[in-house]
């Protein structure tokens, strides 16, 4: 990008600092802008380089193609919109974070996107060619657990932001947590927390559970955190665990174990088309109903593209659903002007992508500045903020928003009120009441600079 | 989890398995043998062979029209791929035909998304085979009973063809030794066309017949991709017979695996092809010499 180019940098740099030179005789601004730059030097790979322009750039590398595409395609639908909406003060912007002015701190936000396949190392690649191309100032997006923590990692050595999208690992905000990365939505000891009670009070204790479990970080902290609830609250017992590798095609020698497992309950903790094609299989093999289908970790569009012939009846934990819109006026606000875009009802991934920007958006504007640890230190005082359901906080200790998790139940064809009237909202869980300790997954967040 | 039922259970599962990885791979080593062609495009044709015969499934309701839809349209899909892009590459190095082939899967992929998107697609299995069927030792999905029925005969279609007539007596010349055949005044070039056109069909067969138990999406093909050339390397690459029996041991060796510790399963997998690289690098039934 030429607005990025030596010359241009340098030119506007010296501008900025003989206008605060001149202008630090007369007023006191001056004497702010001259202290910036005395206070914050270079500082990453993108700092002050990717702030002086008039555009800032975000990058997001989200999967548009192998197991999550669908789920990847949909953050991303949220983040445009977000991105939109920051430009334009459209008033759910305005309301999330009220100090948007046609853009963040008198710059315009251009996002960046581009295909990371759920897979680490082409998310790396992706986001350091935005970071070489484009100075980006900020990163976003995952639906693999992996690809967030590599990402944090990435992020603490840049010393660029980054925003989780959905990742549903304890590790994110647990062990793997940095001082660059933040996580606006649930995860895995949430999930268990708050489904947990709901199928202990709904079927009793001393069950028997299959599970199933993608092999990699999502997939077994969220088995273990679930696993443990049902166990320990619960007296149920986990019969087998059938753990296979992302992008799984056919599971029948996985259903196969579970049919002769003597399991009452499956509970899938595969995600995106995987736990699409493993449920559908499930339906096959005739497990489904015979033992009792449970999405600790929901996934968006299962029921349209499995059907509700598989999804009615059974419970899950979410981020989001649509319908709760009668309830936030906010949330109504975000399913409105989304589907006028798009087409269809936002599910949680593009929720999650819209509600990261915002409060991404939220935390520059009121820091009035870009530089990375005023803006860390912003999102630290982990003040009261709004979300599309209610209000929400960030802990400073592991920058885990504290948000509530949404319990669903599958509705029946013949309760739907439309063609995407899939879930019934049976409990919002209080996110406080569900969360684990700030350290109890060993965070520790590192050094600002 | 290691019990008799399960044992038995895990057996026929693998027996079912292996019969698709057998079907997808006959097509992929029929091309190999006779055009010397790696065709990494064979997992994308697959999958148009699933959409296919989904699109024709949702304008007929027929589950027989939605098959034929599938193999022909792939079939005709592969004669348009050999004869504007393939035939130019016979002649060139392999990493050439490797490239194209890959860069022609990428692009399948990305057309289907572009028209269908990303969520996949399924056809039903027909009513006849709907439901779950109690074989004793176990339940299995009645569908997939009968796509035992229905590869074996497809294979045994695919053998008679191969073996019994005149067109496949040529094709087998044509692997031994393609400058003869031509010098007998057969048209060698029209034969390997055909040949492209049955090893795709295969493939686009294989599409729809297994698309009522897995879902079709515009990345289908790249994970069966990587099982079809693991079973055409443990069978011998060029093999007909080779894919067969390399797809029922990659099927046995799946299933079973994963009664001890199913996250090995596709470890397993490749540590089987590895030792067959080692001891039979030609695979278990591939001819010697070929070149």
């Amino acid at each position: 990008m030429s607005k990025f180019e030596s010359t241009n940098g340098v030119s506007r740099r010296s501008a900025l600092q003989i206008s605060a030179a001149g202008g630090m005789m007369a007023t006191g601004l001056g004497g702010v802008q001259w202290a910036m730059a005395q206070d914050k030097p270079k500082l990453g790979a993108t700092w002050p380089e990717g702030s002086q322009g008039d555009t800032v750039y975000l990058g997001a590398a989200v999967p548009l193609t192998g197991t999550y595409a669908v789920q990847g395609a949909d953050e991303l639908k949220g983040m445009e919109l977000a991105i939109e909406h920051i430009n334009t003060n459209h008033e759910l912007m305005k309301a999330l974070a009220p100090k948007v002015n046609s853009g963040v701190n008198g710059k315009k936000v251009k996002l960046l996107s581009a295909d990371s396949a759920a897979k680490p190392n082409q998310a790396l690649q992706v986001s350091q060619t935005f970071i070489a191309q484009n100075k980006i100032i900020a990163m976003i997006g995952s639906t693999s657990s992996s690809v967030a923590v590599a990402m944090n990692k990435f992020a603490q050595r840049e010393k660029v932001l980054y925003m989780a999208g959905i990742s549903g690992s304890n590790d994110t905000t647990g062990k793997d947590c940095v001082r660059y990365g933040f996580r606006q939505g649930f995860y895995g000891e949430m999930a268990a927390n708050a489904i947990g009670p709901i199928l202990v009070k709904q079927f009793g204790k001393n069950r028997k559970a299959a599970f199933m479990t993608p092999d990699y970080t999502y997939g077994h902290t969220t088995t273990e955190s679930v696993n443990n609830y049902l166990t320990k609250e619960g007296g149920w017992k986990m019969v087998t665990n059938q753990v296979s590798p992302l992008g799984t095609q056919d599971f029948s020698q996985y259903l196969t174990n579970i049919a002769n497992s003597g399991a009452e309950f499956l509970i899938n903790v595969n995600w995106g088309r995987d736990a699409v094609l493993s449920s559908q299989q499930a339906k096959q093999f005739g497990l489904i109903p015979k033992m009792t289908l449970v999405l600790p970790y929901q996934i968006p569009f299962i029921a349209k593209e499995a059907g509700v012939d598989i999804t009615h009846g059974i419970y899950a934990a979410t981020d989001f659903w649509w319908t709760l819109e009668d309830k936030y006026p906010l949330a109504k606000l975000f399913v409105e002007s989304f589907h006028k875009k798009y087409g269809y009802r936002p599910e949680w991934g593009a929720e999650n992508g819209y509600v990261s920007f915002a409060h991404w958006a939220r935390m520059v504007t009121e820091a009035g500045s870009f530089y990375p640890p005023d803006v860390i230190k912003q999102w630290e005082k982990g003040e009261t903020i709004p979300s599309l359901l209610g209000d929400v906080h960030y802990r400073p200790e592991d920058h885990q928003c504290v948000r509530p998790v949404i319990i669903v139940r599958g509705k029946e064809k013949k309760d739907m009120k439309n063609d995407e009237d899939f879930w019934e909202v049976i409990e919002m869980v209080d996110g406080a009441k569900v969360i684990q300790k700030p350290d109890a997954f060993g965070c520790k967040l590192g050094d600002y600079t | 989890m290691i019990n008799t039922a399960n044992f038995l259970s895990q057996l026929f599962n693998g027996l079912v398995l292996g019969a698709l990885l057998a079907l997808i791979s006959s097509g992929l080593t029929i091309i190999y043998g006779t055009l010397g062609v790696l065709n990494l495009a064979h997992g994308a044709l697959f999958m148009l062979g699933g959409y296919a015969g989904w699109l024709a499934f949702e304008y007929s309701h027929s589950f027989i029209l939605a098959v034929a839809a599938g193999a022909l349209f792939v079939m005709i899909v592969g004669v348009i791929m050999e004869q504007v892009i393939i035939k130019h590459f016979y002649a060139r190095p392999d990493e050439d035909q490797l490239l194209v082939t890959f860069g022609l899967s990428i692009v399948f992929a990305e057309l289907v998304r572009y028209f269908f998107g990303s969520l996949s697609k399924k056809v039903p299995p027909p009513e006849i085979f709907g439901g779950i069927t109690n074989m004793g030792f176990m339940v299995y999905p009645t569908y997939r009973l009968a796509l035992l029925g229905i590869i074996a005969v497809a294979l045994l279609v695919l053998y008679w063809v191969l073996y019994r007539t005149r067109i496949g007596m040529i094709v087998r010349a044509g692997i031994e030794d393609s400058v003869a055949v031509d010098s007998l005044g057969i048209n060698v070039y029209k034969v390997f066309t055909l040949v492209f056109g049955i090893g795709a069909m295969a493939a686009g067969f294989s599409g729809i017949v297994y698309s009522p138990v897995v879902a079709m999406s515009p990345d289908s093909g790249d994970s069966i991709l990587v099982q079809t050339f693991v079973v055409v390397v443990i069978g011998g690459v060029g093999s007909f017979p080779g894919a067969i029996l390399g797809g029922l041991i990659a099927g046995e060796i799946i299933s079973l695996t994963s009664m001890v510790n199913p996250a090995y399963s596709m470890i397993m997998l490749f540590v089987a092809m590895t030792l067959v690289l080692v001891f039979r690098p030609r695979g278990l039934m591939g001819s010697i010499g070929r070149t």
